[in-house]
């Protein structure tokens, strides 16, 4: 090319190369943006009602002042817990079975039913709960609440599971098999381990994805004015109690809608990046 | 990369065909010399030396650049194995057509006595065996390279005989010692001439076959 | 000590495809073997047929008569993770466990097999580690540093002492140096040396003259068949069919 098309030709590519990494930054702004936003106006409208009361009360009759969501917090927690356990073994397993022996027919039906699960609202899964459990138990129950919670959190955690697994060189599997290890050892001690901090984040993006849900808790835990522990009576959780007080006429119900809103987010970040320091201590990085 | 490999080794089998070539020609010039006493074949054949010792240099140094560099495996390296022996006996008839020349020389500065010895059949003899030795290198074939070997041993009674006579001559008239002397040795040469072409049939038959045939048996490896 | 290897009418498919032709071999105790041949001959086939990799791919399978020392690989009663424990293998591209450090790559054949007593676990990890001449450049950091952190040359090397660790009788080595540079690759060939005298060794290589340097037996492989068994001198110098000098002088592959 003669020097001065060449000379344009290059101008041209600096241009759209600028042009497309401004592009690609403005994104990731606007991406952002709203996140921050959700984040500064929360800590905004709700600080001011976060005080020692608030996390250790529970909620006072309609008409006074104070009171708390103490239960509403310990409450998710329990729910939380219970979904955890129903949804992570479950994901976990179904996502191992995907990648090591689904690799057929049979696997390719789960794999679609999984993303079927995903796409169901969250409120038909609730009504299913209710329908299958609640009703039957005759009484609401933290249960039924991570029942039906922990369902949700199946379809994420399997498919990040699969992915990550899948990610795992099949030359790794190889080396273990050669060493006269099991298959399924192999799968759990070699394989799993190396994908586990995948497996983790997918487990964390499920809970954090069920730890904010309503719906489906409105048929099941049913909320609760008083403390309770027990999994089978109805209990309180604070994503029902935002609901509730958000949509009552009381001013200072409102300030404590938005205390329990912030704290439930700083709760979710919280758990996340606890369960991340936990882990990658017991981890090996390589280089 | 065997393209510039097999350029090498056709390099190679020409450079030592020259050579053969430029033995060849020594060995005729000094039977010349011998049969028409005429010095200036000697000194072509004194000349011709360095030629053949240079082309000997210059195969060896191919060779080696080419085992170090192309790594030769089977065939190929038994091939240029081959060329660096044949390379060698080459050198030596060179060396024993100039020992042949010098010889006639002395023989050119004494009074022509007749004796009982035919040199320039034993010459053709001779030559005609290093000459089908690298036919049998030429065309690869191992059969030719045989025929060398069963010649060797015609030589060998020429040269047994030609002793016989030449003692008995130089005790029946010692005056002629010094000429039946010069002669002897010029036999002598020739039969060693043999030998070398013996030698390169021999070289030619391990690389077409991967036999070992020298000294006298047939040897395959296990 | 090794044991031989005897293989009498091995055949391997990949579906319908049949990648090796009824192969008869007899590998000797305590020597090295080597397997050469063109891409696609068969020759990884044939070596992970003889510790039932093969058979892990879907759709492959494997027939034949293979005896490893005592051991009848493809018997009736036969276990394959039973036989792959007795065979130890390492592969072309150095696979240590990233997750775990140079410890517990090492002892990891030996730990995930039920393997507990902490005293021989230390011995037994540091034994394989000498053997595979890695100790020296590891032993102060056998906790700490992960296995994916070492270079690739002394990857292999950890993969070797892995394999070892569980005391196989036979190692089969698929083009183990062929993903290193030259100073790593004669270290390893130096090791695979010096490995025989307490192991049978098959080495899968695409070098030849690799194979030339460490191997006293070569097996050419051609299109599923075992076309020449012979000392490697022999098939390097004065090869028997025309096929092998074909390969070995260049001519294709």
């Amino acid at each position: 090319m003669p020097p001065s098309t060449s000379q344009a030709v290059s101008l041209w590519r600096r241009l759209t190369d600028w042009g497309a990494t401004g592009f690609a930054i403005l994104a990731a702004i606007l991406v952002l943006v709203p996140l921050l936003a959700i984040f500064a106006y929360l800590v905004i409208k709700g600080v001011g009602s976060v005080n020692w009361a608030f996390l250790t009360q529970t909620p006072k009759p309609p008409g006074e002042t104070g009171g708390g969501m103490a239960n509403g917090i310990v409450g998710t927690g329990i729910i939380l817990a219970v979904a955890s356990v129903i949804g992570v073994p479950l994901g976990i397993g179904s996502g191992i079975y995907l990648a090591e022996y689904g690799r057929n027919r049979f696997g390719d039906v789960i794999r679609f039913t999984a993303d079927v699960l995903n796409g169901v609202p969250s409120i038909v899964v609730g009504i299913t709960v209710y329908s299958l459990i609640v009703i039957r138990q005759k009484h609401f129950s933290a249960f039924s609440g991570g029942v039906a919670l922990g369902i949700m959190m199946i379809p994420t955690v399997a498919r990040a599971t699969e992915e990550m697994l899948l990610m795992v060189p099949n030359v790794i599997r190889e080396a273990a098999y050669g060493l006269g290890i099991p298959k399924w050892r192999t799968t759990l001690s070699i394989t799993l381990r190396t994908a586990s901090a995948g497996v983790i984040t997918g487990c964390m993006l499920a809970f954090a994805r069920v730890a904010g849900e309503t719906a489906p808790l409105l048929f099941t835990a049913f909320g609760n004015q008083f403390w309770n522990l027990k999994l089978n009576q109805p209990t309180a959780a604070l994503s029902l109690q935002v609901y509730t007080y958000a949509i009552s006429p009381y001013d200072d119900w409102h300030k404590q809608a938005w205390a329990g809103s912030l704290i439930l987010i700083l709760l979710i970040v919280g758990a996340v990046a606890a369960v991340r320091i936990t882990t990658s201590r017991g981890m090996m990085k390589g280089s | 990369m065997r393209s510039r490999f097999q350029q090498g080794l056709d390099d190679l089998k020409e450079k030592l065909l020259r050579m053969g070539g430029l033995a060849e020609q020594a060995i005729d010039r000094a039977t010349e010399a011998y049969r028409t006493r005429d010095s200036k074949f000697c000194q072509m054949v004194m000349s011709g030396e360095s030629a053949i010792n240079d082309a000997e240099r210059e195969i060896d140094e191919l060779a080696l650049d080419l085992l170090a560099m192309q790594q030769p495996m089977a065939i190929d390296l038994r091939f240029i194995l081959a060329i660096v022996k044949i390379n060698a006996d080459l050198e030596r008839v060179g060396d024993q057509a100039v020992n042949i020349a010098q010889r006639v020389l002395d023989l050119i500065s004494e009074p022509e006595i007749d004796l009982p010895v035919d040199i320039p059949r034993m010459a053709d003899g001779v030559s005609t065996m290093v000459q089908r030795a690298l036919e049998a290198f030429l065309d690869g074939k191992a059969e030719v390279a045989e025929a060398v070997l069963q010649m060797d041993g015609i030589v060998d009674r020429m040269k047994d005989e030609a002793f016989v006579v030449l003692v008995q001559k130089m005790h029946d008239e010692p005056s002629c010692t010094r000429q039946a002397l010069d002669v002897l040795l010029i036999a002598r040469n020739l039969e060693r001439i043999a030998d070398h072409a013996t030698n390169i049939a021999e070289d030619v038959i391990f690389w077409v076959r991967g036999a070992d045939v020298r000294h006298g048996g047939a040897h395959y490896r296990e | 000590m090794g044991v031989g290897i005897e293989v009498r009418g091995l055949n391997a498919w990949y579906g319908k495809n049949q990648s090796l032709n009824s192969i008869d071999m007899s590998v000797p105790a305590n020597h090295v073997t080597a397997v050469i041949g063109p891409s696609g001959c068969g020759k990884s086939t044939f070596v992970r047929c003889l510790n039932r990799m093969h058979e892990t791919i879907p759709d492959a399978r494997a027939e034949g008569s293979v005896k490893v020392g005592e051991m009848d690989v493809y018997g009736s009663g036969s276990d394959p993770v039973d036989v792959r424990r007795r065979i130890g293998m390492v592969f072309q591209k150095p696979n240590p466990f990233p997750t775990m450090s140079i410890f517990d790559n090492v002892a990891a054949g030996l730990k995930l097999n039920g393997f507990r007593n902490r005293k021989q676990l230390n011995e037994l990890v540091e034994r394989s580690l000498k053997l595979a001449a890695l100790w020296e450049e590891v032993k102060d950091n056998l906790h700490k540093k992960s296995g994916a952190s070492l270079s690739g040359g002394q990857q292999q090397r950890l993969c070797i002492a892995r394999a070892l660790a569980v005391e196989p009788e036979v190692l089969l080595m698929d083009e183990p140096a062929s993903a290193l540079d030259p100073i790593s690759t004669s270290k390893i060939e130096e090791l695979i040396f010096q490995l025989k005298q307490h192991y049978t060794v098959v080495i899968v290589t695409h070098n030849m003259q690799q194979a030339a340097r460490v191997a006293e037996l070569t097996g050419f492989f051609l299109m599923g068949s075992l076309i020449e068994y012979d000392k490697t001198e022999k098939i390097f110098t004065t090869p028997a069919d025309k096929r092998t000098e074909d390969y070995v002088t260049g001519r294709f592959g």
